[in-house]
């Protein structure tokens, strides 16, 4: 186990090289070098060789991503071309706690729904609610987010208006007092949307998966000797089934997030929130590259780092699964 | 999945691909009568079908050219001219659909062809039938394309790589003696091909390794490898015919995946690139509360074929699933 850690812990800086290396030069390899982007309308050739000798810009690929790399492990992505004189970082990382609000609140939605709606398909196999519920699953994790958050906004905000119709005010609770003396926190309005849209997929997903182990699980021999002696009915799906049932979601964790970091890209541009998906989606229209590499790279490793958790977490829950290399398996 | 005929007392000397070949053409009609039991499956097959197929001779069906622009009629709603409307710029929205399917099926076949079935399957039944440390560098390079953010690189190397691959184009336009190539909108189609082939090979790749780990053991590999016969030879022609429906349920998985790739990626601007037709486009142009509210159509219609074609694949996926995992 120890071992196999370690090796494993032996290989992110490997890949996060190897990403970082591959994200840098595709992004250099782009058009328009950094400085024509920056100086937008200046076009005075001399000035603009000046100021690529003094960005390093006219070094080999490989310096300047050496250099590159030295300031990025301080936590230094450089600067943004298109907002001028703030730091990539001072940028992202205040969009990135909105969009990491959202997403946790997301992922809560994704499994506090997932799973008991699979379950309750499990119990109810034999009759018309499982298919139903089956297929509205499938329903869900069919339709895109682009196509329905259209009709969604249109419904709450503009029909109904319950909703605002997007952006960002505030957190995401508005405390209420109640007699002045208790705090009840309230979720925000500009909340419900957003995380309902991000949560669609993923929550499909996961009452799925947690229905279809849910039925194996139950056919299994040990169920029927915890029946035959006389369990009851619940104590059956909470004490053995369930906790069974369970044990793969952790492997979709992962996925699970992934799923909800490429919606909000989606979201955000669509709901007017300023995270880091509608911040991509503007340096990627204006071509802010050392926005998106730093993006990029932030990323990767978060999710080479999740990935490892999951792997582990799953190990420890199943002491079936043995680690190996990947050589024997 | 794999039979275990071979497993009884066999000798080397009747293993050819004969045998073997026969023996997959009996799973073959097996899967397929199998298959046809599952109503919803066949449905959706026929769905998707209809609509490739639609995609297909979109240069036939469509009543008008998919770029022809008229601003006097914009913005229309469905109509006898024009059966699902016009949009913004007075273009024909049901030829757009057609062409925006052949858009589609363009770039998922040609991602699946080269990702997932070329590169990712050699990958798979190389790293599972070799081992050692072949197999430890072609997982490890799978690692980590698998526990990268797929949708937020695929946007960067778009985005970096469009404009070269443009370049290009219009040097192979001036330079060569194919003519219209950059009129043709081929680069966009080409950028977003080789992106979307970069990240399709591992699944596959992962799943074709892990059968052929599973059968590598098996007697009639040792015996064939006992008699002589070089790898490649038993990786094509034993190890492939028996993993060969394993294809099948790979194709199914990303079609939908790839296509759902295609249409958010153009939506996000980094895709196929106009005036060529994409859903991604379409959905885009028809977003938005107010625009919806005051012309649903521009919404509706892309959103319909889409919803249908994901829901079909979906469907597809789950029935070939349940039909190649039951045993």
């Amino acid at each position: 186990m120890l071992v196999y850690t370690i090796k494993r812990l032996f290989w992110i800086p490997i890949i996060v090289l190897a990403v970082t290396f591959f994200t840098f030069i595709i992004g250099r390899l782009g058009p328009g070098d950094p400085i024509s982007v920056a100086s937008g309308q200046i076009r005075d050739p001399v000035l603009l060789e000046q100021v690529r000798i003094e960005k390093g810009l006219d070094r080999p690929i490989i310096v300047q991503y050496y250099k590159w790399l030295k300031n990025a492990l301080k936590g230094d992505f450089g600067e943004s071309y298109i907002f001028k004189g703030y730091t990539v970082s001072e940028l992202i990382f205040p969009k990135m706690l909105i969009s990491a609000q959202l997403g946790f609140l997301a992922l809560l939605v994704v499994f506090g729904l997932g799973v008991p709606l699979g379950l309750l398909a499990a119990t109810l196999h034999n009759t018309w609610i499982d298919p139903f519920i089956v297929s509205l699953l499938l329903f869900f994790r069919a339709i895109p987010v682009i196509v329905i958050i259209p009709p969604l906004l249109w419904v709450f905000a503009v029909h109904w208006s319950i909703l605002p119709v997007g952006g960002w005010e505030g957190g995401i609770f508005d405390i209420y007092w109640l007699f002045d003396v208790i705090a009840i926190p309230i979720f925000n309005s500009h909340v419900y949307l957003p995380v309902f849209a991000l949560s669609i997929g993923g929550f499909g997903g996961v009452a799925r998966l947690v229905r279809i182990t849910a039925l194996e699980v139950k056919n299994e021999a040990f169920i029927t000797t915890a029946r035959s002696k006389g369990l009851s009915e619940s104590r059956v799906m909470y004490g053995h089934i369930l906790p069974n049932s369970l044990l793969p979601l952790v492997t979709v964790i992962g996925f699970a997030l992934v799923g909800i970091l490429e919606g909000a890209f989606f979201v955000e541009v669509l709901l007017g929130i300023p995270g880091i998906g509608r911040f991509t989606f503007e340096a990627v229209k204006s071509r802010d590259y050392d926005v998106i590499l730093a993006m990029t790279v932030i990323l990767s490793v978060m999710f080479i780092i999740i990935n490892l958790i999951v792997e582990l977490l799953y190990t420890k829950i199943d002491p079936r699964i043995e680690l190996s290399d990947g050589n024997k398996s | 999945m794999t039979n275990h005929r071979f497993d009884q007392n066999i000798d080397s000397d009747s293993i050819d691909e004969n045998f073997d070949s026969l023996e997959v053409s009996s799973r073959w009609t097996d899967f397929v009568s199998r298959f046809l039991k599952k109503k919803l499956g066949v449905i959706s097959l026929i769905v998707i079908i209809t609509m490739y197929t639609a995609g297909i001779f979109a240069p036939i069906l469509a009543p008008y050219s998919y770029t022809e622009q008229n601003l006097e009629r914009s913005l229309e709603g469905p109509s006898k001219e024009h059966i699902l409307g016009t949009d913004r710029l007075g273009r024909d929205m049901y030829s757009r659909v057609l062409y925006s399917i052949r858009t589609t099926l363009i770039v998922t076949f040609a991602v699946i062809i080269s990702g997932s079935l070329i590169i990712g399957t050699c990958l798979g039944l190389i790293s599972g039938y070799k081992g050692g440390i072949t197999d430890t560098i072609i997982m490890r390079i799978g690692d980590v394309f698998a526990s990268l953010p797929g949708l937020p690189l695929l946007i960067l190397i778009n985005a970096a790589l469009s404009p070269k691959i443009n370049e290009l184009s219009r040097w192979i336009d001036s330079n060569t003696f194919i003519n219209g190539f950059q009129d043709s909108g081929a680069a966009s189609y080409i950028t977003i091909f080789f992106a979307l082939s970069l990240f399709s090979w591992v699944g596959s790749a992962r799943l074709i390794r892990s059968q052929v780990l599973a059968i590598r053991e098996r007697d009639f590999i040792t015996a064939a490898r006992s008699i002589g016969i070089r790898p490649r030879r038993i990786i094509f022609k034993h190890l492939l015919p028996n993993i060969s429906n394993l294809l099948i349920l790979l194709i199914s998985g990303s079609l939908g995946a790839i296509a759902g790739s295609e249409i958010v990626l153009t939506w996000f601007g980094v895709g196929v690139q106009p005036p060529a037709a994409s859903f991604g486009q379409m959905l885009y142009a028809g977003s938005g509360a107010r625009t919806f509210q005051a012309h649903p159509h521009l919404l509706l219609v892309p959103a319909f074929f889409v919803t249908m074609l994901m829901f079909a694949f979906n469907i597809l996926g789950d029935a070939l699933n349940d039909v190649l995992r039951r045993d």
